[in-house]
C-alpha cells in the first residue's frame, strides 16, 4: 500500500465517511488540507466535498449545526490553528449543550513547535477539552485514519455533541498508509441505545394507571431521527397523554395536534405549564430539565411521579430526583413502550377530567396580544409570517431574546428538523449562519431566520457567504431598536432603568443587504406586513426584511425567574418592575 | 442575599482510564468547572502494559452531587469504569508522608520516640535533622505531622490516597 499524505489521509477518510459538505476558513496551518481539497475537487469533480467558505470561524461552526440539525447527518468544520480554532469555540459549546453532532477540524503549528508560543499557536485541545464531547491531538499521520472514524462514531452515536480533531501542520504534510477501518468497537465507549425491558413495562405500568399524565419531550426526540417523532405521535395516540416540549423538542409531535400543549418553562404556554404542575406523572423523554423549564425547583410539579429517559445518564437526577430513570434513544424507549403498550391491549385511559381541566387552562388563551392599529405588533408578524409559509413547511432558524421566543410560540412546527435554534448557550449570531448551512443540506427548501436587529449584527458578515453560493436563505428582522429581552427583564427586574439595551446606530438593513447583493425589504406599517412578506417569498435570491415593529412589546407569558410554574405573568400590568436580591442573582 | 452550602460527605473513587495525554486534565478540568471539590488526587498506570491509569479522588459532596459527579466521570469517553469505594463497602485507605524535623537535643530524642510510636521509618539522618517516613490513614498522617511541628517540623511531602476495597474482589 502506498503512503499519503496526513493531509490526503484526512481527505480520504472524510470521503468514507460520506461527508459532502465541509464549512471553513483557510489559514497557515491548514494549507496543506486546503490543497488536498483543492486536488480532490480537480480529481472529483461533483462527487468531491464541497466547501463552503464563510466569512468567520464561528459562522462555520453555526453552519455546520444548522445543516446537521436540518438534515441529521453530522456537519463538519475545518479551520485553521490560533484565532481560527478560538474563534470555533462559541460555536463548538453551542455544540455541546444542544447536543448536536460535528466534527471539527483544526490546524496547529508543527508538533516540533508546539509550546513555544509560534505564530498563530493556540492550546487547542487544552482550550476545547471542556466544551466538546472529546478531542483529540493527533501527532503520528498513521493514527489520522482512525481518529477520525472513531471521531465521527463519538460525535454521532449516544448524546450527540462536537469532537475536535487538531492535526499539526507537519502531520499534515508526512506520510502514512491508511485503510478505512471497519465497524468501530471502542474499549471504553459504548453509549446504552437500548432500555432494558422490566423499565419499560414499568413505565408503561405507570403510564397505564396515571389519572393526570403529561408527556415533557425534548430534543433528544429529534436527535433520535424522524422515526422517534413518528413513534412520539403512535405513544400520544394510543395513551391519549398531552403533550409539551422543550424549546429545543419543537415538531416531534405536529403543532396541530390536539394533545399539543405548546411549550412549556419560562415563555412557555398557560396550559403547559400547568399542566405540569398539576400532573401526576410526568415522563420525560430526551430532555433535561433545564432551569428555563423547571422554573422555582422546591415547587416544581409537586405531586408528579417522573419517569426519565436519556441517553445520557447524568442528566437523570441532575436537577429533578426521578421516580423511574431509563438510559436509552429515546426513539428506541418510546418504541418500546408503544409495542409493550400495545401487547398488553391497554385501552385509551379515560382522561377526560384531566383534559377538561386542561381546557380550562386553554381557555386563558394566554398567546393573545394587544393589537395595535399604528404599529406592528412583533406576535402578530411572526403570525403572519407562518401563515403565509406553513404550506411550504419551511425551516425556521433563530437568533436569541425575545423574537426567538415570540418565534416559538407563535410559528407551528409539524415536523422536525425545521426548527433550528440555539438552546442551551443562548448564542446570539447563530441564525443566519444556522440557516446557510441548512439551505446548504436542503437547496430546495425555503429557509428562514426570524432574527432581531441586535442578534443579527453579530454575524452580519455571512451575507456574503450566501452571496457566494447562490443561497436563497430569507432573514426577517423583528427590528425594536433594542435588545429585546434584555429591555424586558431591565423593565421587570430594575424598574425601567435601560442600561446599553438601546440598539444605537443601526445600519440601514436594507441597503446593508443590497451591498452584499441581496434584496432588501423595509416593512414599517400593519397594512405592509402580508405585502412584504409576499414580496420575500417571491424574490427567488436572498431577502433581508427589516419589519419594524412595536419597541416596547413584552414577551408574555413568562414565569418570572425564582417564581413557579403556577406563577406566570400574562399581561404588562401584571409587573411590579422590582425583583429581591434572590431572584435577581437567578440567571 | 446569602450563598447557601450544601451539606458533604467524603467519598473515595477509584477511577480507571485509558492512558492516553491530557487525562489527567480532562478529570481535573471536570471538577473545577463543574464546581465539584477534590480532597486528593493520585495518579499513574496500573495495567502491565501501561495503557491503563488508577486514580484515586477524595471528594467531598451531597450525595446527589455525588451521584452526579460519577455519572459525568463516566461519561468522559476515556473512562472505563467509576467505582465509589466508600459505597462500596469496606476498603483500605493509605498515603504516604515524607516529613523533615531539624532540632538538638531533646527535641531530637523525643522526634525520634514519637516516630517509633507511628512506625515511621528514617529514610535521612544528619546531626540536626531527620526524615522520616510514614505511611497510614489520613487521620493518623495528620496526626503525627501535628506532633511533628513541637518537635522542630520543617516540610512535609504526601502522596495523597490511594484506596483498594478489602476482600476478593477486584475493582
Amino acid at each position: 500500500m502506498t503512503e499519503k499524505s496526513g493531509a490526503d489521509i484526512l481527505v480520504e477518510a472524510l470521503t468514507d465517511l460520506g461527508v459532502e459538505v465541509v464549512f471553513g476558513y483557510p489559514g497557515g496551518a491548514v494549507l496543506p488540507i486546503y490543497d488536498a481539497l483543492f486536488k480532490n475537487g480537480a480529481a472529483r469533480g461533483d462527487r468531491a466535498i464541497r466547501h463552503i467558505l464563510v466569512r468567520h470561524e464561528q459562522a462555520a461552526t453555526h453552519a455546520a449545526e444548522g445543516y446537521a440539525r436540518a438534515t441529521g447527518k453530522p456537519g463538519v468544520v475545518l479551520v485553521t490553528s490560533g484565532p481560527g480554532a478560538t474563534n470555533a469555540v462559541t460555536g463548538i459549546t453551542d455544540a455541546l449543550m444542544d447536543s448536536i453532532p460535528m466534527v471539527v477540524i483544526t490546524g496547529q503549528v508543527p508538533t516540533t513547535l508546539i509550546g513555544s508560543d509560534a505564530f498563530q499557536e493556540a492550546d487547542t485541545v487544552g482550550i476545547t477539552r471542556h466544551c466538546t464531547k472529546h478531542n483529540y491531538l493527533v501527532k503520528d499521520p498513521a493514527r489520522l485514519g482512525d481518529v477520525v472514524h472513531e471521531a465521527f462514531h463519538i460525535a454521532t452515536s449516544g448524546r450527540p455533541g462536537p469532537v475536535v480533531i487538531d492535526i499539526p501542520k507537519d502531520v499534515q504534510v508526512a506520510t502514512a498508509k491508511y485503510r478505512k477501518p471497519g465497524p468501530i468497537q471502542h474499549k471504553t465507549y459504548r453509549p446504552q441505545v437500548k432500555a432494558e425491558r422490566s423499565l419499560i413495562e414499568a413505565a408503561v405500568d405507570m403510564l397505564a394507571a396515571a389519572e393526570r399524565p403529561i408527556l415533557y419531550t425534548g430534543g433528544g426526540i429529534i436527535n433520535a431521527g424522524p422515526a422517534a417523532s413518528q413513534m412520539l405521535r403512535e405513544l400520544a395516540r394510543i395513551t391519549g397523554a398531552p403533550v409539551t416540549s422543550t424549546l429545543m423538542g419543537l415538531g416531534a409531535l405536529p403543532a396541530s395536534s390536539p394533545q399539543w400543549l405548546g411549550m412549556l418553562g419560562m415563555h412557555g404556554t398557560y396550559e403547559a405549564n400547568h399542566a405540569m404542575n398539576q400532573a401526576d406523572l410526568i415522563v420525560a423523554i430526551g430532555a433535561r430539565f433545564d432551569d428555563r423549564v423547571t422554573g422555582r425547583l422546591d415547587a416544581f410539579a409537586p405531586n408528579a411521579r417522573k419517569i426519565h429517559i436519556d441517553i445520557d445518564r447524568s442528566s437523570i437526577n441532575k436537577i429533578v430526583r426521578a421516580d423511574l430513570s431509563i438510559v436509552a434513544d429515546a426513539g428506541r424507549a418510546i418504541e418500546d413502550m408503544v409495542l409493550v403498550w400495545k401487547s398488553r391491549q391497554h385501552p385509551k385511559p379515560d382522561l377526560s377530567e384531566w383534559w377538561r381541566r386542561i381546557d380550562g387552562w386553554r381557555a386563558v388563551r394566554c398567546l393573545d396580544f394587544p393589537e395595535s392599529g399604528a404599529e406592528i405588533m412583533p406576535q402578530r408578524a411572526i403570525r403572519a409570517l407562518y401563515e403565509a409559509t406553513k404550506a411550504r413547511a419551511p425551516i425556521i432558524t433563530t437568533e436569541v431574546g425575545q423574537h426567538q421566543m415570540w418565534a416559538a410560540q407563535h410559528f407551528g412546527f409539524e415536523a422536525p428538523n425545521k426548527w433550528l435554534t440555539s438552546g442551551g448557550l443562548g448564542t446570539m449570531g447563530y441564525g443566519l449562519p444556522a440557516a446557510i448551512g441548512a439551505q446548504i443540506g436542503n437547496p430546495g427548501a425555503l429557509v428562514i431566520d426570524i432574527a432581531g436587529e441586535a442578534s443579527i449584527q453579530m454575524n452580519i458578515q455571512e451575507l456574503a457567504t450566501a452571496t457566494q453560493y447562490r443561497l436563497p436563505v430569507k432573514i426577517f428582522i423583528l427590528n425594536n431598536e433594542y435588545m429585546g429581552m434584555v429591555r424586558q427583564w431591565q423593565e421587570l427586574t430594575y424598574e425601567s432603568r435601560y442600561a446599553e439595551s438601546y440598539s444605537d446606530s443601526l445600519p440601514d438593513f436594507v441597503k446593508l443587504g443590497e451591498a452584499y447583493g441581496w434584496k432588501g425589504i423595509r416593512i414599517e406599517r400593519p397594512d405592509q406586513l402580508d405585502a412584504g412578506i409576499a414580496d420575500m417569498l417571491a424574490h427567488d435570491g436572498p431577502v433581508i426584511v427589516d419589519c419594524m415593529v412595536a419597541k416596547l412589546a413584552n414577551c408574555f407569558p413568562m414565569i418570572p425567574s425564582g417564581a413557579a410554574h403556577t406563577d406566570m405573568i400574562l399581561q404588562a400590568n401584571e409587573v411590579s418592575g422590582t425583583m429581591d436580591d434572590e431572584a435577581k442573582a437567578l440567571v | 442575599m446569602h450563598i447557601r452550602e450544601e451539606q458533604r460527605e467524603r467519598h473515595t473513587l477509584a477511577v480507571l482510564v485509558d492512558n492516553e495525554p491530557g487525562i489527567l486534565a480532562r478529570i481535573a478540568g471536570l471538577f473545577s468547572g463543574r464546581g465539584y471539590n477534590i480532597e486528593s488526587l493520585t495518579v499513574t498506570d496500573v495495567s502491565e502494559d501501561e495503557s491503563v491509569s488508577r486514580i484515586t479522588i477524595v471528594t467531598s459532596a451531597s450525595p446527589a452531587t455525588l451521584e452526579q459527579v460519577i455519572a459525568q466521570l463516566d461519561r468522559l469517553v476515556p473512562v472505563h469504569k467509576v467505582v465509589d469505594l466508600t459505597a462500596a463497602g469496606p476498603h483500605v485507605e493509605r498515603e504516604l508522608a515524607l516529613v523533615k524535623v531539624k532540632g538538638t537535643g531533646d527535641h531530637r530524642i523525643e522526634a525520634l520516640r514519637l516516630a517509633d510510636v507511628y512506625r515511621a521509618r528514617v529514610v535521612d539522618a544528619t546531626t540536626t535533622s531527620f526524615v522520616f517516613e510514614v505511611t497510614g490513614g489520613t487521620d493518623k498522617i495528620d496526626k503525627f505531622v501535628e506532633l511533628m511541628r513541637e518537635v522542630g517540623l520543617i516540610e512535609v511531602a504526601r502522596t495523597g490516597i490511594v484506596a483498594i476495597a478489602r476482600g476478593t474482589e477486584a475493582a
